[in-house]
């Protein structure tokens, strides 16, 4: 059976490090938004909605590098990576929908369900103010002493 | 492609019309249908976070070190994530070095994406018994949402749902390497005269850590 010729070695192993080299740089700076996130940017909003977005693509971009060079996917035939990639399409539709469905179904419980909005909003931990304490103030607190055995 | 001068009838029979071998193309077909089942997985967190009107932080929920304590967020993870990519990067020498038909860089390549492999787990290891120890597990989730109020339950459901699917995952990946390195060993691939199953084996490591990049940011980053 035929098979696709391999670039010559040299050619393949600078693709390697040019490939491990983006990943890495991607990361890092996945990472570094994901601490600027951490120190600066706390209230829900559009920068931190902006910031997140910026990840995903990194995200996107990334999965890219790994399928088309490590896995060697773009090397393939352009009717194979279709075969592939074209169901994978399904993603898109399939993310919309259910992340809109979930959010209707917050707004639908937050309008119509009696207390649902107070009850899953009611501070029962001190603000967690993102990060800046102690993880003991997270746990949750020791139950409080059984309730006395009847008297005799 | 190169060796195949444009205008060759690849559907007119007598070859493979894909260019690839058959159990190659059947493992793309597998990881494809795998990535529906990460994928479920993940929509359906995502669909119950986007129901949820406040969720856990993962920095305050994910920032212990081994021996360096809490406060640390996303430093654990990072390392994890850079494991991965690693014995990614190995993986693949491992693939080239059975093309020019070099043994010995096989099993050392081999070697080392194993070790990586088995880092990883190790890890997760650690990092999943922290967290039980804090009181999380399935059905518990002792971290308080972002703002404060009582921590949605399906949080830790979700995390160790996934991302013990992911260990799996790597688990498995382990396994089908050593199987490559014990097989390599014994010259199995050298009589064969190609190392496409090295390929093959490949293909299913790099897809783990496909499925980390996702698993790494819509837990640790987003």
């Amino acid at each position: 059976m035929e098979q696709t010729a391999h670039a010559d070695t040299k050619a393949g192993r600078r693709e390697i490090w040019r490939v491990t080299i983006i990943l890495s740089v991607l990361t890092i700076i996945e990472l570094a938004i994901g601490f600027g996130m951490y120190l600066w940017v706390h209230e829900d909003g559009f920068l931190r909605a902006f910031l997140k977005g910026v990840i995903i693509i990194l995200m996107l971009a990334k999965a890219f590098y790994i399928t088309a060079y490590f896995m060697h996917l773009g090397h393939e035939l352009r009717n194979m990576i279709m075969t592939v990639v074209v169901p994978l399409s399904l993603f898109i539709w399939f993310i919309i929908a259910f992340l809109y469905d979930g959010a209707s179904y917050k707004h639908l419980r937050n309008t119509y369900d009696k207390g649902f909005k107070e009850r899953t909003t009611e501070k029962t931990h001190q603000g967690s103010d993102h990060g800046k304490k102690d993880l003991k103030d997270v746990q949750p607190q020791p139950k409080t002493e059984a309730p006395p055995g009847p008297a005799h | 492609m190169s060796t195949t001068a444009t205008g060759t009838k690849w559907w007119s029979g007598g070859r493979s019309p894909f260019n690839v071998e058959y159990g190659k193309l059947m493992m793309w077909y597998f990881l494809m249908s795998d990535a529906f089942t990460f994928g479920a997985f993940l929509i359906s967190y995502g669909t119950i976070r986007f129901s949820a009107n406040s969720w856990p932080d993962p920095n305050v929920v994910f920032q212990s070190f081994p021996f360096l304590g809490s406060g640390l967020p996303l430093l654990f993870v990072s390392l994890m994530t850079f494991i991965l990519i690693i014995s990614s990067v190995t993986m693949v020498m491992a693939v080239h070095a059975g093309h020019r038909g070099d043994k010995k860089a096989v099993v050392w390549n081999l070697v080392w994406t194993i070790l990586g492999g088995l880092a990883f787990l190790g890890c997760q290891a650690w990092e999943w018994t922290h967290l039980y120890h804090e009181g999380a597990w399935w059905g518990s989730n002792p971290f308080a949402n972002a703002d404060g109020s009582t921590g949605h339950q399906d949080f830790t459901n979700f995390f160790f749902t996934i991302t013990g699917f992911h260990g799996f995952h790597v688990f498995s990946g382990v396994v089908i390497n050593v199987i490559m390195l014990i097989m390599t060993l014994n010259n199995v691939f050298e009589k064969k005269g190609h190392y496409l199953m090295i390929e093959k084996a490949g293909l299913y490591w790099h897809f783990v850590d496909l499925v980390w990049v996702f698993v790494f940011t819509m837990f640790y980053l987003v």
